[in-house]
């Protein structure tokens, strides 16, 4: 299943160009009717990079995907592969390896003949296609189900059939559509890595859509979180998660607790405590505001005095997170879990900020 | 009263002491249900079988008594009945054609661009069966251009508008338990263009549905009689109505090798149906 020996040593790994082809999406608009998917989305992604397009449903992620494959026009702006406009491009001819979300192999065909199928429309003798086929399915870790059909294959397999499928035409870009979020969370986590895996291996330009945050920080080299057709952040995962750069993207990406704070000058009150302000300034809003603190920028003591409760608790393994009720705010705390026991429900605590500075931002509007 | 005679046959005195007197009404029940269904099957097979033996019989039957096969050498020779049989075969040959490259592209169409408009699609197809056939024939016949008006191959025209029912149907139930926009751009994506992948994607995953569209459209062809007879034009169901031959015993033959001959093909597609659905059915 893993990637025990290496299977890759014995493949012919040579994209259309070394290190894969560079992709930008440069000012693309795209509208349905009154809504619009695609706001000058522009993004520029380097020559074998993986970045992930993260976004809650309907920001646009699938769309620029879509755009990206030739499967929809964009109204304005245009796409631009190895340098040169694709924009007007028929799909069939992108020279782009998709996997997607729903099962999408040919059911009539086994495992070899769905990898080949790519090879036999650009009239590859039968023998070679067959014989690259079965390279790609033992690639995969899929040698022992070659002449299987679809129906016999489980879900985690059929996308790693689909995957060695978008593999064998040696795409210039591979298009990853959530392939992951039909699978059971074990199969998706061991796929999730071995994708990653070939990934960095084959050097090739990929673009992958998902919901899930955790997997876009797992796998991406950058993520570029969208909302409402735009791009709000693009940048590594790390910095994603400790810098992000607009409140939308600090309250999506990771786990964010909101509290309201007082400013003074370039510092916040919060909990009682001066924390310098993160970023640039001149963005902080005027008026009401309130800090974004990750479960780790926080602690919690009991302290019979102590202005807070414990109202919720959720044992993760090693870490346990506390919710904590304080002052009309609720606080989501990461505690080791050995130290986690006595905070039981109903239990008075104090909360401190142990975060170098915060960001802070204006409140949601009351629903 | 078959169920009381059932009832005394359980109260066997062996199982009188037995606990388990609750079991009784159960087998009873079943018994029950077991005689009704064997009722309806005989009742059924009585219904389809008799006429037929009656039919076989009148046939095959010498005047002297006894069965003979003899009336089948008949056939062949029987005036315009080889004619007859080549007309009604070129005639389905020509409306399956036409049908399904009418027909096959368009659902695919519906199903991928335009899936609103497949309640009008159910609307429109079911038109065929809700008008007189007479009366579009009579139209078909007044839009056809004139060197068309006088052939033969006119008919072949009306069938297809009469299968058109039946083979949207089948086509649009058939695409239907497929994921076609993901097959078309997967296929798409891999380099395929729009004919390549109806034909290398779309169609073999069709198979039994285009099959029965088949089937349904060649019995439709071998069966229809009124518009045939209509415009004067002898095919197969005609030639059984009006054959000037001496011997009516030749025609009932025929009538009845074409009623078995359907149930034959309708049989080999049930069964190439379950075998192929066996084989690559998605789960």
């Amino acid at each position: 299943m893993a990637l025990a020996t290496d299977p890759l040593a014995t493949i012919d790994a040579t994209p259309s160009s070394p290190g894969g082809a560079p992709v930008v999406f440069e000012n693309l608009t795209r509208r349905f009717g009154a809504t619009t998917a695609l706001d000058r989305l522009s993004l520029e992604i380097a020559p074998g990079e993986l970045v992930a397009l993260l976004g809650p449903s309907g920001c646009g992620k699938t769309t620029a995907l879509r755009v990206l494959a030739g499967f929809e026009r964009p109204d304005v702006g245009r796409i631009l592969v190895d340098g040169k406009d694709v924009s007007h491009v028929p799909a069939q001819r992108r020279d782009m390896g998709m996997v997607f979300q729903s099962y999408s192999l040919f059911p009539n065909m086994n495992a070899r003949d769905n990898v080949a199928f790519g090879l036999q429309i650009r009239h590859q003798r039968a023998s070679q296609r067959r014989a690259r086929a079965v390279e790609l399915l033992d690639l995969v870790g899929l040698a022992d189900h070659v002449t299987k059909y679809p129906h016999q294959l489980s879900g985690g397999q059929q996308q790693r059939v689909a995957l060695a499928r978008a593999l064998a035409i040696e795409p210039r870009v591979l298009l990853l559509d959530e392939p992951l979020s039909a699978l059971d969370a074990k199969v998706r986590a061991e796929l999730r890595d071995q994708i990653r895996a070939l990934q960095q291996r084959l050097a090739i330009t990929t673009v992958f859509v998902t919901h899930d945050q955790e997997e876009a920080m797992s796998m991406a080299d950058r993520v570029c979180v969208m909302f409402q057709g735009r791009v709000e952040q693009v940048a590594t995962p790390s910095v994603l998660y400790s810098n992000p750069a607009t409140p939308f993207v600090g309250q999506f990406v990771g786990v964010s607790s909101r509290i309201a704070v007082t400013r003074h000058g370039d510092q916040v009150e919060v909990l009682g405590r001066d924390v310098p302000i993160r970023g640039d300034l001149s963005t902080v809003p005027t008026g009401e505001l309130e800090a974004l603190l990750r479960p780790e920028d926080l602690s919690v003591t009991i302290d019979p005095t102590g202005l807070g409760v414990v109202t919720h608790t959720s044992f993760l393994g090693a870490t346990t997170r506390v919710g904590v009720g304080i002052g009309g705010a609720y606080l989501r705390i990461d505690v080791r879990s050995t130290e986690a026991e006595d905070l039981v429900l109903g239990t008075r605590v104090d909360v401190s900020v142990t975060a170098r500075d915060v960001l802070v931002t204006t409140p949601l509007p009351a629903k | 009263m078959a169920s009381l005679e059932l009832g005394t046959l359980v109260a066997d005195p062996s199982t009188i002491d037995e606990p388990f007197q609750g079991d009784a009404p159960v087998t009873r029940r079943r018994r029950r249900l077991r005689w009704g269904r064997g009722t309806i099957l005989v009742l059924a097979a009585a219904y389809f079988i008799i006429p037929f033996y009656a039919a076989m019989a009148f046939a095959l039957q010498k005047p002297t008594g006894g069965f003979s096969l003899q009336p089948l050498s008949q056939i062949a020779s029987a005036p315009g009945f080889l004619s007859a049989l080549w007309l009604s075969t070129q005639l389905a040959v020509i409306t399956m054609v036409v049908v399904m490259l009418l027909m096959v592209p368009t659902v695919i169409y519906v199903h991928l661009r335009m899936p609103r408009f497949r309640r009008v699609m159910e609307v429109i197809t079911i038109l065929p069966i809700i008008i007189p056939p007479i009366a579009y024939s009579v139209g078909v016949l007044e839009a056809a251009p004139a060197w068309l008006r006088a052939s033969q191959y006119l008919l072949a025209i009306v069938y297809v508008i009469l299968a058109m029912p039946y083979v949207y149907r089948s086509l649009d139930s058939g695409l239907g338990a497929l994921d076609v926009k993901t097959l078309v751009e997967a296929s798409r994506s891999l380099g395929s263009g729009w004919i390549s992948t109806i034909w290398r994607v779309l169609v073999p995953n069709l198979r039994s549905a285009l099959m029965s569209a088949s089937v349904l459209t060649l019995a439709l062809v071998f069966g229809e009689f009124t518009i045939a007879n209509v415009d004067n034009w002898q095919t197969v169901p005609v030639w059984i109505y009006l054959a000037p031959t001496d011997n009516p015993r030749v025609n009932t033959l025929v009538a009845m090798i074409a009623l078995l001959a359907t149930v034959l093909v309708l049989t080999l597609i049930v069964s190439l149906d379950r075998s192929q659905s066996r084989n690559s059915r998605r789960s």
